[in-house]
């Protein structure tokens, strides 16, 4: 950890990672030789990216295992998907007023709660306040109730799992199970042009750096410290003195904002949202992400979610039946051989290096105490 | 705060657990500046007694005030230590993964909010404090090393050089000699003297050399049954009957 190389090594990835990121794939996709296709599933990686830092500032640097962070990345989706919804305006397949779906259904008038969502700024600070509020709420009453390990992990897949059943039902008027799609514009900007696809790209590459910044000095702080204590033991934290119960709270309210933030991101892209984002083997996938990856780093979300979902773009177009084995086999292999994840890698091949030397020089030392010299004779 | 008597007060305590009877009808007084022992034979209730004094179970009956104002029996672990009631566990509990330094850093005294914790500086004085700390605990060389790597004495040490940080009026220490080497018991019992006067202390010990090293010329508590068996000098009640009996595990035949 002091040797001058392990220091900067990773500040040297970082840069690495986010000039290719935020300037050589825009660039690449400008000049033709990436495609508007590839571009758009790297804007989706960069998306899951963010997601992946949600879920390891809880799992990694707080110890509790979410898996529910996929509901807050498709609250965050749906909540600027209504405004993408109302922007759809008379071009929709019914040519009405209102979203295709709520047509369908036999509405004649727009419900009283997407009134608001007209208004861009109004769905931007729903993408982060219905998130954070849902999260504040659960979480509240979770760690007050002292609820922790894995019973915390079940709780948080049942919510997810809950609140998909609730917006697959039509009655709920967000699009039961199609869900949003179809969108057109988003401030007067036609989404399907490439200009306005790579702008898109760019911003979600701009927003995982800060949200990446952002995490690095919250976990960096003296609230850090505190975090990785509440981790590694939670009572003695009691006992020194801090409120374990609000900063988790804490914690996990800023990481369903993220999750949000990254979903909100995701569906301008993907163009469309709906409620299969919810069900729990997305929020399982982030896990595997971030296990892969490395947990308890902040780059290792980010490369793991993104070699994942590399891993999977290619797998289901090479070997389509094989790619939930690849997925298993992948997660086994980290788990079981893995422990630190990718990032973990250079410091257990080090370590297997240093192991080896001083293995040898025991050997060297034994065979110079079984042969003397014959000067020490 | 000159109306302040006794630091600590227990009135008629009760615990069960499942029907076992860990401590029965304890009551216990501390004066300020104290350095008292309390010893007793494993199952008195010594650990349980700690555990009802810092918030981590409640009693079934009874009461337990601090600085006579405070009622202990209606705040949990965090309020209770922010009192300034710091407790040293038996197994030593530090943060493993954390520096030495910021070990010390997470347990000085201050505010614990959120807010402080993202945009509270450290304050030179605090800087300060904590290298003196380091130096009274001799932890200086290992200031930035993983406090996982100490050997066990150390992280006794640095737990007390927790409490320390934290300056806790009443400091409870459970069985800071266990697994120490003669050499550090007795560094142990001299760091606790020095505290001793500044600093409210109760220490639960086994091992009576160390018991005897610490509490010459102060009150002993020897608890049995989760009761007060009897207090005094240690002299005195090392001698008493019923201690013999109770503690030592020989049966008195001298009846």
């Amino acid at each position: 950890m002091n040797t001058p190389l392990a220091g900067k090594a990773p500040t040297i990835l970082l840069a690495a990672v986010a000039l290719f990121l935020v300037v050589v794939m825009p660039s690449l996709n400008a000049a033709g030789v990436v495609s508007d296709f590839t571009l758009n599933t790297w804007g989706k990686y960069v998306c899951y990216a963010i997601l992946a830092i949600a879920v390891d500032l809880l799992w990694g640097y707080t110890g509790l295992l979410s898996l529910g962070q996929a509901l807050f990345f498709s609250l965050g989706g749906y909540m600027l998907g209504m405004h993408l919804m109302l922007m759809i305006g008379k071009l929709g397949a019914y040519k009405s007023d209102l979203p295709d779906f709520m047509v369908f259904l036999g509405l004649k008038e727009l419900p009283d709660f997407w009134q608001p969502f007209y208004s861009f700024p109004f769905a931007v600070l729903m993408v982060l306040a219905v998130p954070g509020l849902l999260a504040g709420v659960f979480g509240y009453l979770a760690f007050r109730s002292r609820i922790k390990g894995v019973y915390f992990s079940i709780l948080t897949q049942a919510l997810t799992y809950g609140a998909a059943l609730m917006f697959f039902r039509n009655d709920l008027m967000m699009g039961g199970n199609n869900g949003f799609t179809d969108f057109r514009t988003l401030l007067g900007a036609d989404l399907r042009s490439p200009e306005i696809k790579r702008a898109l790209y760019i911003a979600s590459a701009i927003t995982l750096m800060l949200v990446f910044i952002g995490c690095k000095w919250l976990t960096t702080s003296r609230f850090g410290l505190i975090q990785r204590a509440i981790r590694d033991s939670e009572n003695r934290v009691l006992f020194s003195g801090y409120s374990a119960a609000n900063f988790k709270l804490f914690v996990f309210v800023i990481s369903a904002v993220i999750a949000g933030i990254g979903g909100a991101l995701y569906v301008p892209q993907v163009g469309i949202i709906n409620p299969s984002e919810m069900m729990t083997e997305k929020s399982l996938e982030a896990v595997v992400w971030v296990a892969v990856g490395g947990r308890g780093t902040l780059i290792g979300p980010v490369l793991g979610a993104i070699g994942v979902n590399y891993l999977k773009s290619w797998a289901t177009t090479e070997y389509p039946d094989l790619w939930l084995i690849i997925l298993g086999a992948t997660f086994v292999i980290v788990v079981l051989f893995l422990p630190k994840g990718l990032v973990g890698v250079p410091a257990q091949i080090k370590a297997m290096i240093d192991r080896r030397k001083a293995l040898k020089k025991d050997r060297a030392d034994d065979l110079a105490a079984i042969n003397p010299s014959p000067e020490a004779e | 705060m000159s109306m302040v008597h006794y630091l600590l007060a227990a009135e008629g305590l009760n615990k069960s657990f499942d029907g076992f009877k860990a401590i029965n009808d304890l009551n216990f007084v501390l004066e300020k500046g104290e350095l008292r022992t309390v010893i007793g034979p494993n199952g008195a209730g010594k650990t349980t007694f700690l555990d009802l004094i810092t918030g981590r179970t409640k009693p079934d009956s009874g009461t337990l005030h601090f600085e006579e104002t405070h009622d202990l029996l209606r705040m949990n672990e965090y309020e209770i230590y922010r009192l300034g009631i710091g407790r040293k566990f038996q197994t030593p509990t530090v943060y493993t993964d954390h520096t030495v330094r910021e070990n010390l850093l997470l347990s000085l005294a201050g505010p614990r909010s959120i807010w402080h914790s993202l945009f509270g500086r450290i304050r030179k004085e605090q800087e300060e404090r904590m290298d003196e700390i380091l130096h009274t605990i001799k932890l200086t060389e290992r200031a930035h090393s993983k406090a996982g790597s100490l050997a066990h004495g150390q992280k006794q040490w640095l737990e007390i050089g927790m409490l320390l940080a934290q300056d806790a009026k009443l400091l409870l220490v459970d069985e800071p000699a266990a697994g120490m080497t003669d050499e550090e018991t007795h560094r142990t019992g001299e760091l606790l003297l020095s505290l001793a006067g500044k600093h409210t202390i109760v220490v639960i010990e086994h091992d009576m050399t160390f018991v005897r090293q610490i509490s010459q010329g102060r009150t002993v508590t020897v608890l049995h049954q989760g009761h007060v068996l009897c207090e005094g000098p240690v002299d005195k009640v090392q001698n008493d009957e019923r201690v013999i009996e109770v503690y030592l595990g020989r049966k008195s035949k001298a009846a």
